[in-house]
Formats: structure tokens, C-alpha cells, sequence
């Protein structure tokens, strides 16, 4: 299924253009962010639940799944250049299967490390909130790595929906409406910290049985349908 | 020896019909599809390359569908209008990864490379090429696994003469070598200079098919309409009228000048410079009002 030249493709076009500098931003501000909060009010175990949760968890870790997810394939069709690979005998879900490894990778990369990274600054794994925040940065990498990428295959404005998702379901619903909770990736994420780290500030509204079958079916069913939309994949011609 | 046959192709995008039930048999040799932009002609190369579905009708290769059919393009290669093509890769990287693509390697990539005569260039980055350069490379990513069907969207667009010929040379050679080689081209001078078979689209309808010397015969035997001033021209149109060559002769007041309808070609341009020195007449203004590719089109689809 993991074609290797696809993959390097997809890692020198998401890594090599000005999208690594975006890439590369957000990470750094939360380091910085924790540094100053650090110095300002020393290791303090709610301040680092709220910077991890607020900030690293809910805005960074999708907006980064935003960018690698739908940029592991969106600018390939909008620009054309997908028709290289679509004009050869490879099976198109082996193209998206190895796109979504690619996407993960890279989210994963910078966005659990990252946040690892800056508990440890903010109060040196305190109560495990590094260890559980970087877990839940990891799993909800893989949803949003998947869901993104099956935006970037059907829609040429998938960027923008994507950060409406990210930032408007997950961020502004899911604090106001707590029916939109269990449909959250952010929390589904927190549920399989929380088992995990066993860290008592890190919790979630949904129960862990749901998180996993959530993630699993989500994670599933978009790179499935991803590889069947470019299976029948339109290039528009110039006409 | 492949053939690709369109069998009662259409397609049409909402209300648009970019494609009108088209049927036709494209087989070895190269083959040049002749139509004014908007023809439909990328639309109907992208459904023979697989990368649109008909409407309705279908396209096949030696019998197999093209459409969501991946193995197929072990025997297809597409080189694409558009430019867009990993420009951050350098040429070798670029085809390698092309020739990886089809389970192949560097060996492959390398001939394919020398075959467009590119291997001066190859490792410096794609953005850096020039028009053409893009060109022979996108050529050598279509050439890497030896299809023996070619398929090219608007080859020459934007090429310098010198490249012209070069590509020109090349895909004669594939054509000789027993490959069904198919390229669209709006410019009816290219497709003289390289296609012995053509096929002619217009707006979305298959207009004429056939070998290049027949379908140059309906062209220049066609009506043709000047538009003619002179220092007399009520003169001038008597005495050409007298002539059979002359089928009809409008005096257009408002233009100053005639209209003129002649119907045997070569004996009418001899015949203007003739009639106008016997009468002392001065032409200030001789100029074909039909000559663009879309009356030779239209008068074709009427033929």
C-alpha cells in the first residue's frame, strides 16, 4: 500500500515550500508562550493544563492538521501536477493511504513534539500533563491528518474549511454546545489521554469506548473515501 | 499495435455540451486532432487519457476501458497541457520519480531523458526551465516506460521554432516506430507539418477526418471572400465579374471597398493583378475576410 516515491513527493511538497515556515510558526509560539508563562509565574500545574489545553490542543494541533492534511494533496490538484501520479498503474487508495502516513508524520511532528516540549518547560511534567497532552497530540495528529486530507481531495477550498472546522465546530461549539463534544476529535483525543497518562486534570466528555470506535470509524472511513474520490478524480481542462 | 477507439463520445458539463457525440479510431502512427480553442479538444483528450468520464459512449484501448482503469497506463503515456509539474524537483528527479511510478529506475529514467535531450539540464530545478525545457521533460516522463500510445495536449504552445522542430522530429520518430501517437493543436500549420492523419473538432462535433492532403483540398477549395480596394472599384468589379472565377462581387458603400466571392482560388489571385494593370486600376487594398481557422472550421462542418 505505502508507495515510497509518492511519499517523497508528498514530504518535499509540504516540507519545501513556504508552508514549512508556516508549519514551523505556530510550534515555536507555543514554546515561546510557555517559556514567558514560565518565567512569569513559575511551574504551575493548572497554568500548563490551560496553556496545553487551550492553546496547543485546541488551536495548533488542528491548524497544523489543517495544513499538512489537505496540503498533502490540495495544491497537487489545484495546480494539475496530480495527473503524474494519477497517469500511472498505481491504485489510487495506495496514493491516499500513503499521503495520510505522510500527513500524520509531519502533524505529529510538529505539533506532539512540540507541545511535549513546552511541559516540559511549563512545570516538568507535573501530575503527567506533558505526557498526556503529547498522547492526545498524537491520536487526534491521526484524525485530523485523515479528515484533512479527504477535504483536500474534494473541495478546492478545503483550507478554509478546514480551519472553520478547526476553529469554529471545535473551539466555539464545543465550548458552548456539549452536544458537539462527542463529536470532536479534540475530545475523543483527551478521552485516550486521559486513560493513559491517568493524569487527573486531563479529562474528557467522552467516554473512552466512544473516543476509540469515534476515532477509528472517522480515521477509516475518510482515507477510504479519499482513495475512492480519486479514483474518479476530474481534471478540468483549460476549456 | 494499439488502436484507441471513441465510440458515440459525449460529455457535457451542466448544460454545456463540450463534447458531441464523437466517434473515431486513432491507430498507429501520429495522428493530429485540429480544432479552434474551445473545440472540446482537452476535454476529449482527458477523457482518452482516463482522467474524465464520458457522459455517454465510452473509449477503449486494444478493447479495455481507459476510465477507472489504473493498470492501463502501463501502456499510456499523457503529456498534459498545464505546466504545473513538482517544480521543486530537478529534471532527473523529476523523471526518476515518474519511471518509479511504473515500477522502474534510474536506467529507464536516464534514457528517457537522452531520448528529449535533456540530460544537459537535468539537475538543475524545474522552475529554472525554460517553456520548452518543461516541455521535453513532462515528454521524457510520458516516454519513461516505452507506452506505446501517446497522448499530448497542445505540445507546441509556447515553444520557440528551433524546439518545435526538435519535438516535432521526436514524435515523427515515435510515430515511425509504430507507436499511435495523438497530439491537439489549434495551429493548422503544425498539425500539415507532422500529422499524416487528421481529425477535426469543432465546438464539441467531429467535423472531418481523413489524410492531410484531402482535408487541405476542402480547405482551399472552399469559397473564399476578399476584401478589395481600389482607385476604381465599380470598374474593377465589372471586369472581374466578366471572369468565372468570380462568383459574386458586393460594392459596399459604407466600407468604400468590394466584397468580392471567388470560387476557384488559384485562378482568381492570378487574375486580380491582371485585370487591375490591363484597366489602370490601382489596388490599395487586397485582404482574405475569412481566412481565420474558425470560417475554414465552419465551412467544414458544412462540407
Amino acid at each position: 500500500m505505502y508507495d515510497p516515491t509518492v511519499a517523497r513527493l508528498t514530504y518535499r511538497g509540504l516540507l519545501g515550500r513556504r508552508r514549512a515556515l508556516i508549519l514551523g510558526a505556530l510550534p515555536v509560539l507555543l514554546i515561546v508562550i510557555s517559556a514567558v508563562v514560565r518565567v512569569l509565574t513559575g511551574a504551575d500545574d493548572q497554568v500548563a493544563h490551560d496553556v496545553l489545553g487551550g492553546f496547543a490542543l485546541a488551536t495548533m494541533v488542528p491548524i497544523i492538521g489543517v495544513i499538512a492534511g489537505t496540503g498533502a494533496i490540495g495544491p497537487e490538484i489545484d495546480d494539475g501536477s496530480v495527473v503524474y501520479l494519477l497517469s500511472k498503474p498505481v491504485k489510487r487508495p495506495a496514493i491516499i493511504f500513503t499521503k495520510l502516513i505522510v500527513a500524520i508524520a509531519v502533524t505529529m511532528a510538529f505539533s506532539a513534539l512540540p507541545t511535549f516540549v513546552a511541559g516540559l518547560i511549563l512545570n516538568g511534567n507535573g501530575q503527567q500533563i506533558a505526557v498526556a497532552y503529547t498522547v492526545a497530540a498524537l491520536v487526534a495528529s491521526i484524525a485530523y491528518a485523515a479528515l484533512f486530507l479527504l477535504l483536500g481531495t474534494v473541495s478546492r477550498h478545503a483550507v478554509v474549511f478546514g480551519l472553520v472546522y478547526a476553529l469554529v465546530w471545535e473551539a466555539l461549539f464545543g465550548s458552548l454546545v456539549s452536544g458537539a463534544r462527542t463529536l470532536s476529535v479534540q475530545q475523543w483525543a483527551l478521552a485516550v489521554a486521559h486513560k493513559v497518562s491517568d493524569s487527573s486534570l486531563v479529562t474528557s466528555d467522552v467516554g473512552l469506548p466512544t473516543a476509540t470506535v469515534l476515532l477509528i470509524v472517522v480515521t477509516v472511513a475518510a482515507t477510504w473515501y479519499a482513495g475512492q474520490k480519486l479514483r474518479t478524480l476530474t481534471l478540468a481542462g483549460e476549456e | 499495435m494499439t488502436t484507441l477507439t471513441i465510440d458515440h463520445v459525449s460529455r457535457w458539463f451542466g448544460n454545456v455540451v463540450a463534447v458531441n457525440d464523437i466517434t473515431m479510431t486513432v491507430g498507429p502512427g501520429v495522428t493530429g486532432l485540429l480544432g479552434p480553442n474551445g473545440a472540446g479538444k482537452s476535454t476529449l483528450i482527458h477523457m482518452m487519457g482516463g482522467f474524465l468520464a464520458p457522459s455517454t459512449g465510452s473509449v477503449t484501448l486494444d478493447g479495455q476501458p481507459v476510465w477507472r482503469n489504473e493498470q492501463i497506463y502501463k501502456r499510456i503515456g499523457v503529456v498534459p497541457e498545464r505546466e504545473a509539474m513538482y517544480d521543486f524537483l530537478t529534471g532527473r528527479e523529476f523523471v526518476l520519480a515518474n519511471a518509479e511510478l511504473h515500477s522502474l529506475g534510474a536506467k529507464a529514467a536516464q534514457r528517457a531523458l537522452a531520448t528529449v535531450e535533456m540530460e544537459y539540464a537535468q539537475d538543475r530545478k524545474i522552475s529554472t526551465y525554460s517553456k520548452g525545457m518543461r516541455q521535453r521533460v513532462k515528454m521524457a516522463s510520458a516516454l519513461v516506460h516505452d507506452p506505446s500510445l501517446l497522448l499530448l495536449d497542445e505540445p507546441f504552445n509556447g515553444m520557440d521554432p528551433r524546439q518545435r522542430m526538435q519535438l516535432m522530429e521526436l514524435l515523427r520518430r515515435m510515430g515511425a516506430e509504430g507507436r499511435t501517437v495523438l497530439f491537439s493543436s489549434h495551429i493548422l500549420e503544425e498539425v500539415e507539418q507532422l500529422a499524416s492523419h487528421i481529425e477535426v473538432i469543432v465546438a464539441g462535433r467531429h467535423a472531418a477526418s481523413g489524410d492531410f492532403r484531402k482535408i487541405r483540398r476542402l480547405m482551399t477549395d472552399r469559397p473564399h471572400r476578399y476584401l478589395v480596394r481600389s482607385s476604381d472599384d465599380r470598374a474593377l468589379a465589372a471586369a472581374l465579374i466578366a471572369d468565372p472565377s468570380t462568383s459574386g462581387i458586393e460594392v459596399d458603400l459604407a466600407e468604400g471597398a468590394l466584397r468580392i466571392q471567388a470560387v476557384d482560388f488559384g485562378r482568381f489571385t492570378a487574375l486580380l493583378p491582371k485585370v487591375a494593370r490591363e484597366h489602370d486600376i490601382r489596388l490599395l487594398t487586397v485582404s482574405p475576410s475569412d481566412e481565420s481557422l474558425e470560417s475554414v472550421f465552419s465551412y467544414l462542418v458544412a462540407a
